[in-house]
Protein backbone atom coordinates (compact mmCIF):
# COMPACT_ATOMS: atom_id res chain seq x y z
CA UNK A 1 0.00 0.00 0.00
CA UNK A 2 2.37 2.44 0.61
CA UNK A 3 4.31 1.51 -1.84
CA UNK A 4 1.89 2.25 -4.73
CA UNK A 5 1.44 5.58 -2.77
CA UNK A 6 4.78 6.47 -3.43
CA UNK A 7 5.10 5.08 -7.17
CA UNK A 8 2.00 7.27 -7.55
CA UNK A 9 3.40 10.12 -6.12
CA UNK A 10 6.18 9.76 -8.45
CA UNK A 11 3.40 10.05 -11.28
CA UNK A 12 2.05 13.11 -9.85
CA UNK A 13 5.45 14.88 -9.79
CA UNK A 14 5.77 14.26 -13.09
CA UNK A 15 2.20 15.61 -14.09
CA UNK A 16 2.93 18.16 -11.51
CA UNK A 17 6.09 19.12 -13.95
CA UNK A 18 3.88 19.13 -16.99
CA UNK A 19 1.34 21.46 -16.24
CA UNK A 20 3.52 24.00 -14.56
CA UNK A 21 6.83 24.04 -16.54
CA UNK A 22 7.30 26.57 -19.39
CA UNK A 23 10.38 24.74 -20.69
CA UNK A 24 9.98 22.63 -23.49
CA UNK A 25 12.98 19.80 -22.43
CA UNK A 26 11.40 20.03 -18.79
CA UNK A 27 8.16 18.82 -20.26
CA UNK A 28 9.89 16.34 -22.28
CA UNK A 29 11.76 15.26 -18.82
CA UNK A 30 8.50 15.34 -16.58
CA UNK A 31 6.78 12.95 -19.60
CA UNK A 32 9.74 10.34 -19.25
CA UNK A 33 9.39 10.58 -15.51
CA UNK A 34 5.54 9.68 -15.35
CA UNK A 35 6.55 6.70 -17.92
CA UNK A 36 9.13 5.31 -15.38
CA UNK A 37 6.48 5.82 -12.58
CA UNK A 38 3.17 3.53 -14.95
CA UNK A 39 6.15 0.84 -15.58
CA UNK A 40 7.14 0.57 -11.81
CA UNK A 41 3.64 0.54 -10.97
CA UNK A 42 2.62 -2.17 -12.91
CA UNK A 43 6.19 -4.39 -11.71
CA UNK A 44 4.98 -3.57 -8.58
CA UNK A 45 1.39 -5.64 -9.04
CA UNK A 46 3.23 -8.46 -9.98
CA UNK A 47 5.45 -8.98 -7.15
CA UNK A 48 4.93 -12.51 -5.22
CA UNK A 49 6.09 -13.02 -1.63
CA UNK A 50 9.30 -15.48 -1.26
CA UNK A 51 9.19 -16.04 -5.35
CA UNK A 52 11.99 -15.98 -7.86
CA UNK A 53 12.51 -14.47 -11.55
CA UNK A 54 10.38 -16.72 -14.01
CA UNK A 55 13.27 -18.46 -16.08
CA UNK A 56 13.06 -22.00 -16.10
CA UNK A 57 16.55 -24.27 -15.25
CA UNK A 58 17.25 -27.64 -15.29
CA UNK A 59 18.21 -29.20 -12.10
CA UNK A 60 16.30 -27.15 -10.26
CA UNK A 61 13.40 -28.17 -8.78
CA UNK A 62 10.05 -25.41 -9.54
CA UNK A 63 9.50 -22.66 -7.06
CA UNK A 64 6.79 -19.86 -6.76
CA UNK A 65 7.43 -17.49 -9.59
CA UNK A 66 6.49 -13.54 -9.94
CA UNK A 67 3.77 -12.48 -12.58
CA UNK A 68 5.12 -13.22 -15.61
CA UNK A 69 2.69 -11.25 -17.82
CA UNK A 70 3.07 -7.64 -16.63
CA UNK A 71 7.29 -8.07 -17.29
CA UNK A 72 6.22 -8.93 -20.91
CA UNK A 73 3.84 -5.77 -21.43
CA UNK A 74 6.44 -3.58 -19.07
CA UNK A 75 9.32 -4.64 -21.52
CA UNK A 76 7.60 -3.10 -24.99
CA UNK A 77 6.78 -0.50 -23.09
CA UNK A 78 9.94 0.67 -21.82
CA UNK A 79 11.22 0.10 -25.83
CA UNK A 80 8.25 2.34 -27.12
CA UNK A 81 9.15 5.25 -24.69
CA UNK A 82 12.27 5.66 -25.71
CA UNK A 83 10.86 5.88 -29.45
CA UNK A 84 8.80 8.56 -28.24
CA UNK A 85 11.32 10.27 -26.15
CA UNK A 86 13.30 10.54 -29.33
CA UNK A 87 10.05 11.80 -31.57
CA UNK A 88 9.99 14.53 -28.98
CA UNK A 89 12.99 15.47 -28.84
CA UNK A 90 12.99 16.04 -32.51
CA UNK A 91 10.01 18.07 -32.34
CA UNK A 92 11.42 20.37 -29.34
CA UNK A 93 14.61 20.78 -31.85
CA UNK A 94 12.85 22.11 -35.00
CA UNK A 95 10.68 24.12 -32.75
CA UNK A 96 13.87 25.67 -31.31
CA UNK A 97 15.22 26.19 -34.94
CA UNK A 98 12.13 27.90 -35.44
CA UNK A 99 11.58 29.97 -32.87
CA UNK A 100 15.17 30.11 -30.89
CA UNK A 101 13.77 29.34 -27.95
CA UNK A 102 12.15 27.03 -25.96
CA UNK A 103 9.44 28.67 -23.33
CA UNK A 104 6.34 27.43 -24.74
CA UNK A 105 4.55 31.04 -24.10
CA UNK A 106 6.45 32.66 -26.77
CA UNK A 107 5.99 29.73 -29.30
CA UNK A 108 2.66 31.43 -30.54
CA UNK A 109 2.65 31.61 -34.20
CA UNK A 110 1.28 28.39 -36.07
CA UNK A 111 2.49 28.59 -39.97
CA UNK A 112 5.24 26.77 -40.25
CA UNK B 1 16.37 -6.33 5.38
CA UNK B 2 12.39 -6.87 3.55
CA UNK B 3 12.39 -5.81 0.63
CA UNK B 4 9.47 -3.40 1.37
CA UNK B 5 11.97 -1.32 3.28
CA UNK B 6 14.54 -1.01 0.14
CA UNK B 7 12.07 -0.42 -2.27
CA UNK B 8 10.53 2.14 0.17
CA UNK B 9 14.50 3.73 0.36
CA UNK B 10 14.66 3.79 -3.70
CA UNK B 11 11.19 5.19 -4.18
CA UNK B 12 11.66 8.08 -2.11
CA UNK B 13 15.26 8.62 -3.72
CA UNK B 14 13.44 8.61 -7.17
CA UNK B 15 11.10 11.08 -5.90
CA UNK B 16 13.82 13.75 -4.44
CA UNK B 17 15.33 13.22 -7.68
CA UNK B 18 12.52 13.59 -9.98
CA UNK B 19 12.00 17.09 -8.09
CA UNK B 20 15.78 17.98 -7.93
CA UNK B 21 15.18 17.36 -11.70
CA UNK B 22 12.51 19.78 -11.92
CA UNK B 23 13.80 22.59 -10.27
CA UNK B 24 17.16 23.12 -11.06
CA UNK B 25 18.19 25.79 -13.30
CA UNK B 26 20.95 23.96 -15.27
CA UNK B 27 19.33 21.97 -17.87
CA UNK B 28 22.78 19.19 -18.16
CA UNK B 29 22.15 18.94 -13.95
CA UNK B 30 18.26 18.55 -14.85
CA UNK B 31 19.29 15.89 -17.21
CA UNK B 32 21.15 13.96 -15.75
CA UNK B 33 18.95 13.76 -12.51
CA UNK B 34 16.26 12.45 -14.68
CA UNK B 35 18.88 9.78 -15.49
CA UNK B 36 19.15 9.01 -11.95
CA UNK B 37 15.69 8.26 -11.23
CA UNK B 38 15.91 5.98 -14.39
CA UNK B 39 18.80 4.28 -12.82
CA UNK B 40 16.75 3.79 -9.29
CA UNK B 41 13.77 2.05 -11.49
CA UNK B 42 16.70 -0.68 -13.05
CA UNK B 43 17.67 -1.67 -9.04
CA UNK B 44 13.90 -1.84 -8.16
CA UNK B 45 13.18 -4.08 -11.25
CA UNK B 46 16.12 -6.54 -9.71
CA UNK B 47 14.56 -6.16 -6.40
CA UNK B 48 11.11 -7.47 -7.71
CA UNK B 49 12.86 -10.44 -9.55
CA UNK B 50 12.82 -8.76 -13.51
CA UNK B 51 15.78 -9.27 -14.60
CA UNK B 52 15.26 -9.00 -18.18
CA UNK B 53 13.52 -5.50 -17.42
CA UNK B 54 16.35 -4.00 -15.49
CA UNK B 55 18.88 -4.53 -18.35
CA UNK B 56 16.14 -2.79 -21.11
CA UNK B 57 15.74 -0.28 -18.48
CA UNK B 58 19.47 0.06 -18.13
CA UNK B 59 20.09 0.71 -21.69
CA UNK B 60 17.25 2.76 -22.47
CA UNK B 61 18.69 5.34 -19.39
CA UNK B 62 21.84 5.54 -21.50
CA UNK B 63 19.99 5.84 -24.92
CA UNK B 64 18.17 8.64 -23.96
CA UNK B 65 20.94 10.18 -21.57
CA UNK B 66 23.24 10.68 -24.93
CA UNK B 67 19.76 11.50 -27.12
CA UNK B 68 19.22 14.51 -24.48
CA UNK B 69 22.40 15.43 -24.15
CA UNK B 70 23.20 15.46 -28.09
CA UNK B 71 20.37 17.37 -28.31
CA UNK B 72 20.09 19.62 -26.02
CA UNK B 73 23.43 20.31 -24.91
CA UNK B 74 25.43 22.98 -27.32
CA UNK B 75 28.18 24.85 -27.24
CA UNK B 76 27.05 26.96 -24.64
CA UNK B 77 24.72 25.67 -21.54
CA UNK B 78 21.05 26.36 -22.34
CA UNK B 79 19.81 28.23 -19.47
CA UNK B 80 16.64 28.23 -18.53
CA UNK B 81 14.23 30.83 -19.10
CA UNK B 82 13.40 33.07 -15.90
CA UNK B 83 10.05 32.53 -15.45
CA UNK B 84 7.66 34.31 -13.74
CA UNK B 85 5.26 31.86 -13.33
CA UNK B 86 1.84 32.73 -11.53
CA UNK B 87 2.26 31.45 -7.95
CA UNK B 88 -1.87 30.96 -7.48
CA UNK B 89 -1.64 28.94 -10.52
CA UNK B 90 0.73 26.82 -8.81
CA UNK B 91 -0.84 26.68 -5.84
CA UNK B 92 -4.00 25.53 -7.27
CA UNK B 93 -1.65 22.95 -9.22
CA UNK B 94 -0.49 21.23 -6.31
CA UNK B 95 -3.85 21.44 -4.28
CA UNK B 96 -5.38 19.45 -7.09
CA UNK B 97 -2.56 16.99 -7.46
CA UNK B 98 -2.98 16.29 -3.53
CA UNK B 99 -6.61 16.03 -3.81
CA UNK B 100 -6.09 13.53 -6.58
CA UNK B 101 -3.99 11.45 -4.72
CA UNK B 102 -6.50 11.66 -1.34
CA UNK B 103 -8.79 9.78 -4.13
CA UNK B 104 -6.21 7.20 -5.71
CA UNK B 105 -5.23 6.28 -1.97
CA UNK B 106 -9.15 5.02 -1.18
CA UNK B 107 -8.75 3.29 -4.76
CA UNK B 108 -4.97 1.96 -4.08
CA UNK B 109 -6.98 0.01 -1.02
CA UNK B 110 -8.97 -1.64 -3.22
CA UNK B 111 -6.21 -3.59 -5.06
CA UNK B 112 -4.54 -6.92 -3.98
CA UNK B 113 -1.79 -6.65 -1.12
CA UNK B 114 1.85 -6.17 -2.23
CA UNK B 115 3.34 -9.13 -2.30
CA UNK B 116 -0.27 -11.13 -3.10
CA UNK B 117 -1.00 -10.42 -6.77
CA UNK B 118 -3.78 -12.32 -8.74
CA UNK B 119 -2.57 -14.93 -10.32
CA UNK B 120 -5.10 -16.05 -12.50
CA UNK B 121 -3.87 -16.02 -16.30
CA UNK B 122 0.03 -16.26 -14.87
CA UNK B 123 -0.78 -19.24 -13.05
CA UNK B 124 -1.25 -21.03 -16.55
CA UNK B 125 1.35 -19.33 -18.16
CA UNK B 126 3.65 -20.58 -15.26
CA UNK B 127 2.74 -23.90 -15.50
CA UNK B 128 2.50 -24.86 -19.22
CA UNK B 129 4.81 -22.19 -20.57
CA UNK B 130 7.30 -24.37 -21.35
CA UNK B 131 5.47 -27.18 -22.63
CA UNK B 132 3.74 -24.97 -25.44
CA UNK B 133 6.27 -23.13 -26.14
CA UNK B 134 9.40 -24.43 -25.41
CA UNK B 135 11.07 -21.76 -24.06
CA UNK B 136 12.97 -21.76 -20.55
CA UNK B 137 12.61 -17.96 -20.32
CA UNK B 138 8.51 -17.35 -19.99
CA UNK B 139 8.67 -13.79 -20.19
CA UNK B 140 9.78 -14.03 -23.78
CA UNK B 141 7.33 -16.94 -24.39
CA UNK B 142 4.69 -14.56 -23.81
CA UNK B 143 5.92 -11.81 -25.61
CA UNK B 144 6.86 -13.94 -28.56
CA UNK B 145 4.26 -16.64 -28.74
CA UNK B 146 1.27 -16.44 -26.54
CA UNK B 147 0.81 -12.35 -27.18
CA UNK B 148 2.86 -11.79 -30.38
CA UNK B 149 -0.04 -9.88 -31.53
CA UNK B 150 0.48 -7.38 -29.00
CA UNK B 151 4.34 -7.24 -29.44
CA UNK B 152 3.34 -6.65 -33.56
CA UNK B 153 0.94 -3.69 -32.69
CA UNK B 154 3.68 -2.33 -30.46
CA UNK B 155 6.64 -2.72 -33.36
CA UNK B 156 4.58 -0.88 -35.27
CA UNK B 157 4.05 2.23 -32.69
CA UNK B 158 7.90 2.17 -32.15
CA UNK B 159 8.20 2.09 -36.09
CA UNK B 160 5.81 4.77 -36.49
CA UNK B 161 7.36 7.11 -33.50
CA UNK B 162 11.09 6.86 -35.28
CA UNK B 163 9.71 7.34 -38.91
CA UNK B 164 8.68 10.40 -37.47
CA UNK B 165 11.39 11.70 -35.58
CA UNK B 166 13.39 11.20 -38.92
CA UNK B 167 10.87 13.31 -40.83
CA UNK B 168 10.64 15.58 -38.70
CA UNK B 169 14.45 16.25 -38.17
CA UNK B 170 14.74 16.16 -41.89
CA UNK B 171 12.05 19.42 -42.94
CA UNK B 172 14.04 22.46 -43.88
CA UNK B 173 12.53 24.96 -41.81
CA UNK B 174 11.50 28.42 -43.63
CA UNK B 175 13.94 30.21 -42.25
CA UNK B 176 17.11 28.60 -43.14
CA UNK B 177 16.24 28.77 -46.86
Amino acid sequence: MILYLLCFTLLLVGLYGILTKRDLIKIILSASIMGYATNLLLILFAYRNGSIFPILRKGVETMPMVDPLPQALVLTSIVIELGTTALLVALALKLFQKYKTYDITKIRKLSG
Amino acid sequence: MPIETWLIFILSFMIIGSIVALEIKDILSAVIAVGVVGLGVSISFIFLQAPDLAIVQFLFEIFALIIMVRAFVKKDYHQEEPSKANKILIGITIITLLAILYFAASVLNLLPQFGEPLMNTAQYYLNNGAADTGAANLVTSIILDYRAYDTLGEITVLFTAILGALTVLRIKSKSHR
